[in-house]
């Protein structure tokens, strides 16, 4: 068997051996890939890349969405609505930086935290990662009610331990614009922390135990070999991880809007996009302007994400 | 919260966790929708012909609550009764439906449907969506108040629209209260501030207010601005015929800052029946709020002791306008075609036809002047007179203005002005230039 000629001479020289292959091929198995490619690509094409190039052009256009008769190109002016006259907009921004920041310190080291707790073999480990996971199973927006239990301002518990509830002094969790941002998050990360601490579960099982004996003969202690050798030998972990947290950070919607539509000290830029896009509130061409704000936000992390995964492919 | 004003009521558990369970009946109903109205098709093209019986139409209709959903069935079946047509009612969540209100009336609508008048009809109407009925009212228009017609009429003069019933909003207080404090009625700004002082020296909230839910203030503003501005001038505010950034408007909210200390100041995290709550329980004076206020007093005894009266007076047109949103009927550009759809809209214009509704849900004030209001409580037949008064009626900002000027634009700029006491109107002026041109 002398294989291993072509293959070396595929190295050599990559597209002629490339197009003898396509030749190789019955026409077939030509069908069956254009078939595999194309269904994919039309996907793709229609629930993706349509939609987003239709609400960039959208966005240029002021529309009643009724006939084409009522579509007009309205240059710059819902841009401007966006950045200049809609006063919720600079506040959405940074609750959405907020929103991020807060996952990003608190909500993902907390499950780090409790996968490296829960991973240490303690007594019941596998009942408190049954009811640290619990709160991933439920949607944000019952999360949201669930702790209205807590929050409530004359019912809720946090009032009634602290003594306030039913005075003038009772904090309104939900309805103080100065707290109920961080009465969400906290809500939030609740699940995030959850969420986290599974991935990295899987992660830390999946990290040698072999590197972690060389360490501790090496005489490094248990918080030198968890952040100099378990920790970064978990990359492919932490980069999804990361991934994850940043996409929470931009899609967090149903949780304020449980609370209160998202207004009140609770603007995201999800819920303005809802806002001007869905139901008889609708302005088409503001909404898509508020859409593509947030897909030109998203598309950041996103290349940052492939840039790095081709160059570690590479 | 029955037919009321529930379009409104976003955020109270309830309504939620039903929202929620909905979402999967509602997508269930679409298709339903689609599969009943293209059925009628050939059904009213029969009856397209004949006026009296036998024809048949099909019915879209937004009451899914209970009460209101069994009014409307006791409706239709009167109506079926009394022309032998056959009608065809299919409910689709409140909500829901007016959120998609222009897709279903593109798409196979049903031949009635209902809604509501002011801005929200005359939209439709303008974007030829829905069915002249002009021929309607000219057999059923005097059975109406002058006040009613207008608000039943499009920008091109022609009806839209009939009206089932409608609600006032003014003030309501328990009168065992007052009568034992020796609080009177306030007919003027001036009294309303003088009794509010007093009694915050009491200790309780003069002025019950509860914004949470964002809309309520706008009932507020609304009187405010008819009792200072006038009824016309409000009415073209809310079209944007008049500007925001207007001493017109900086005196509304100067005005409503005189009365801005005598408001509960809890009310950004409060709902209304949080609100109505503390009206009952003695803890609030009085609070501004549409009459469906009563539902929340389970308690007969509160209920017979609450009393009503209008927004005072307090610089020009005295009391003539009132707030009081009108629900009712149209027809579909196809249900015009109908003349069973066209007849039940008549019998709507009847007393006959609006008691069969209040029959079953009395929360509500008959329209028609024919109506046999013997039923009314004391209670009612004051909220009645104060409409049937009325030279003129609003209906609400929200239902008078642009939704989206409304929900996106005034909603959250007063919320903010009942934490701060400011308010940015030139802000609120650039933001309604820009909405208002993309109509």
């Amino acid at each position: 068997m002398t294989t291993e000629f072509p293959i070396s001479s595929a190295r050599a020289t990559k597209s002629p051996v490339r197009r003898g292959r396509l030749r190789q091929l019955t026409g077939r198995d030509r069908v069956v890939l254009g078939v595999m490619i194309g269904i994919p690509t039309l996907i793709q094409l229609v629930l993706v890349w349509i939609p987003t190039l239709a609400s960039i052009t959208l966005s240029f256009f002021k529309w009643d969405g009724l006939g084409l008769s009522g579509f007009h190109f309205n240059g710059l002016t819902n841009y401007n609505y966006v950045f200049n006259q809609a006063p919720q907009f600079w506040p959405a921004v940074l609750h959405n930086v907020v929103w991020l920041l807060f996952l990003a310190v608190i909500g993902t080291p907390l499950g780090l935290l409790l996968a490296v707790l829960l991973d240490s073999k303690i007594r019941g480990s596998r009942v408190y990662q049954t009811v640290f996971f619990l709160p991933v199973m439920l949607s944000l927006a019952l999360i949201g009610i669930i702790w209205e239990l807590m929050y409530s301002q004359n019912d809720g518990l946090i009032n009634n331990v602290l003594g306030t509830a039913g005075t003038a002094g009772a904090v309104d969790w939900y309805g103080n614009s100065n707290v109920n941002l961080f009465a969400a998050l906290v809500a939030a990360t609740w699940r995030h922390a959850g969420y986290i601490m599974v991935l990295y579960l899987a992660g830390l099982k999946g990290v040698d135990p072999s590197i972690k004996e060389a360490a501790s003969l090496d005489g490094a202690n248990g918080r030198q070999t968890f952040f100099r050798i378990v920790f970064p030998s978990m990359a492919a972990t932490n980069i999804i991880i990361v991934v994850i947290t940043v996409i929470e950070s931009l899609r967090a919607f149903d949780i304020v809007y449980v609370i209160n539509h998202g207004g009140n000290g609770l603007e995201l830029l999800s819920v303005l996009i809802v806002q001007y896009l869905v139901g008889e509130t609708q302005v088409i061409g503001i909404g898509s302007a508020f859409a593509v704000v947030l897909l030109v936000i998203s598309l950041v992390p996103i290349v940052i994400y492939l840039s790095r995964t081709f160059r570690t492919k590479e | 919260m029955a037919g009321i004003d529930s379009d409104r009521f976003k955020m109270n558990r309830r309504s939620l966790v039903r929202g929620i369970g909905l979402g999967a009946v509602s997508l269930a109903g679409t298709g339903l929708l689609a599969a009943c109205s293209g059925g009628s098709a050939g059904g009213s093209g029969g009856a397209s012909g004949g006026s009296g019986g036998g024809g048949s139409l099909t019915f879209g209709s937004n009451a899914s609550d209970p009460v209101p959903k069994k009014a409307y069935a006791n409706f239709v079946s009167a109506f079926e009764k009394k022309s032998k047509d056959k009608v065809t009612t299919n409910v689709s969540d409140h909500n829901s439906f007016q959120d998609k209100i222009t897709n279903y009336l593109q798409g196979s609508p049903d031949d009635a449907f209902t809604w509501f008048a002011g801005y929200r009809m005359q939209y439709l109407a303008k974007k030829g969506l829905a069915g002249d009925v002009s021929d309607v009212w000219s057999k059923v228009g005097s059975n109406y108040s002058d006040a009613l017609k207008k608000a039943s009429t499009g920008a091109d003069g022609k009806q839209y629209f009939v009206p089932n019933y409608n609600y006032p909003w003014g003030f309501f207080y328990r009168k065992s209260f007052w009568q034992s404090n020796g609080w009177q009625v306030p007919g003027t700004f001036d009294e309303l501030i003088t009794l509010a002082k007093k009694m915050k020296a009491k200790g309780i909230i003069p002025i019950e207010f509860a914004d949470k839910d964002a809309w309520p203030a706008c009932g507020t503003f609304d009187y405010l601005d008819m009792r200072i501005n006038g009824y016309q001038f409000h009415v073209d505010l809310c079209a944007h015929k008049q500007g925001w950034n207007t001493p017109q408007v900086k005196e509304v909210f100067d005005t409503w800052k005189e009365m801005l200390p005598y408001q509960d100041p809890n009310a950004a995290g409060l709902t209304w029946q949080e609100g109505a709550q503390k009206l009952g329980n003695k803890k609030a004076g009085m609070m501004l709020l549409g009459s469906f206020i009563t539902q929340q007093f389970t308690d007969a005894s509160v209920l017979n002791d609450i009393g009503f009266f209008p927004f005072p007076a307090v610089k020009v047109e005295g009391t003539d306008a009132v707030e009081a949103p009108i629900d009712g009927l149209m027809l579909s550009k196809k249900g015009a075609q109908n003349q069973a759809a066209k007849d039940m809209l008549a019998y709507m214009g009847t007393g006959a036809g609006q008691q069969a509704y209040y029959a079953v849900d009395k929360s509500n004030i008959m329209t028609a002047k024919d109506a046999d209001t013997s039923g009314y409580s004391a209670f009612t037949k004051s909220l009645s007179d104060v409409i049937a008064n009325a030279k003129s009626i609003s209906q609400f900002f929200d239902r008078d203005a642009l939704p989206a000027m409304a929900a996106n634009v005034l909603e959250p700029a007063m919320l903010g002005f009942i934490k701060t006491g400011k308010i940015d109107l030139a802000n609120i002026e650039s933001q309604a230039k820009t909405l208002y041109a993309q109509q």
